[in-house]
């Protein structure tokens, strides 16, 4: 016994130091595997009020910009509504809706490490939860992965662990988009199968195998493709419509019906 | 002793903050971000208990991580450079950093450079290798702990040589 005591005082500097790397560690190793830490992550609300209000300041800088990206974003959805050809009556039956919009800000944004988090200013009480879809005017961004009450963290199409159905536009041929962390510019999307005719400059949209994304959401165009390992499959470089370092309203996207189709496929896969 | 923990307080909420808001944005050449609070380590007193200083390092670690969504990368990273400072500084200064009269002040630019460096390599070794977190990638860990250690190391000279001016 007083050996061991003995040994525990002698060594006791190392001890403290294993027992804070196993700590560092374990939350380190838990989350490769699986969803970000869940204390770990800037949705947090000391870190959320104080990128909140960094960001406040920010915002002022950008304001001309940030305006007038809006206001064509507003020229493109009203030409699209004008040139529609008129529906009699339009009455909009809330129980009929298939998704609902929320919109946000980012506070915080990374591109440049291999597991990318984008923090925005909406949480638990702007009724954001986990797995909702994230994009911007221009295309895709990423799924909400932890909430706060007023902030939420959202993975990045930038992340390693980030898995997105998408597809080659108006066709049915789909694959995985996932990111290779060399440039923040490209996503690659695999498992496209070669007798798929390609081309350079093709655009790639979200597919509708996720209960994430709405369909024919843009992601971004072909700039190179190649055939991977197996000789069977494509893997091609999409160069993103976004530009991933200058990002700043952003919407969420609840889809109502996810509930239902996540229910009906755990009782398909339990039977 | 007071003034000393109260300079050491302030220290680690500044370069927490400076960190986090300056220089994880500052992505050098699209990717690189110096990494800057090192120089809490770099500048903590000598003669403390050596127990606290690593529970302080962690806190700093963790402090990071909770900003920058990494895990607790940056936590194992201080953690270990917390406990190898003595070693670093035996190696680099010889057995003369135990003595009473010993100050980082006196000692030549030659030996701080390669303590301040020496701190680096063996923080961003740790982080990357957690960063990545595979063998089949060394060349990549080798890469980014190269650029980033540059950048980091550039960037805490400046600092250090900003800030002990008003001792010379």
């Amino acid at each position: 016994m007083q050996q061991i005591i003995k040994f525990i005082i002698r060594y006791k500097i190392f001890l403290l130091y294993i027992l804070l790397m196993i700590i560092a560690f374990a939350f380190t190793v838990r989350s490769h595997s699986y969803h970000q830490s869940r204390f770990f992550n800037s949705s947090h609300w000391i870190s959320g009020n104080i990128y909140g209000t960094f960001q406040g300041i920010d915002t002022y800088f950008d304001l001309d910009d940030e305006n007038e990206r809006l206001l064509r974003e507003n020229q493109i959805l009203r030409s699209k509504l004008y040139n529609q050809a008129p529906i009699p009556n339009i009455t909009i039956d809330t129980a009929d809706l298939k998704y609902s919009i929320i919109s946000g800000q980012v506070i915080k944004n990374s591109y440049a490490g291999s597991r990318n988090y984008i923090t925005i200013n909406r949480g638990k009480r702007d009724s954001i939860k986990q797995d909702m879809g994230v994009i911007t005017d221009l295309g895709i961004l990423g799924i909400v992965e932890n909430t706060s009450r007023k902030f939420a963290t959202v993975q990045s199409i930038l992340n390693t662990k980030s898995n997105i159905n998408a597809k080659l536009k108006n066709t049915n041929h789909f694959g995985s988009l996932i990111w290779d962390t060399e440039n923040y510019n490209t996503v690659q999307l695999i498992d496209i199968p070669r007798l798929v005719p390609l081309n350079i400059g093709d655009t790639i949209v979200t597919g509708a195998m996720s209960s994430i994304f709405p369909e024919n959401i843009p992601i971004g165009t072909i700039k190179k493709y190649d055939l991977d390992t197996s000789k069977s499959f494509y893997r091609i470089d999409v160069g993103l419509f976004n530009d991933m370092t200058n990002i700043k309203n952003v919407y969420i996207i609840n889809n109502l019906d996810r509930k239902e189709i996540q229910e009906l496929e755990e009782r398909t896969e339990n039977e | 002793m007071n003034r000393g923990i109260f300079l050491n307080i302030v220290r680690f909420v500044l370069l927490v903050l400076v960190q986090i808001l300056v220089f994880n944005r500052l992505n050098f050449f699209g990717y690189i971000n110096p990494m800057v609070y090192i120089m809490f380590l770099y500048w903590y007193p000598i003669k403390q208990n050596r127990a606290l200083f690593i529970g302080v390092c962690f806190l700093l670690g963790l402090s990071i991580d909770l900003f920058s969504d990494t895990m607790a990368m940056h936590t194992a990273a201080t953690t270990t450079i917390a406990y190898f400072r003595s070693t670093v500084m035996r190696f680099v200064f010889g057995i003369n950093y135990e003595f009473q009269s010993f100050k980082l002040s006196n000692t030549t630019r030659v030996q701080q450079f390669t303590f301040l460096a020496l701190l680096i390599l063996v923080h961003h070794m740790v982080f990357f290798s957690l960063e990545i977190f595979s063998f089949s990638n060394v060349m990549l860990i080798v890469k980014k702990v190269l650029s980033f250690g540059a950048a980091s190391l550039i960037l805490c000279l400046l600092f250090i040589s900003l800030f002990s001016s008003n001792k010379a």
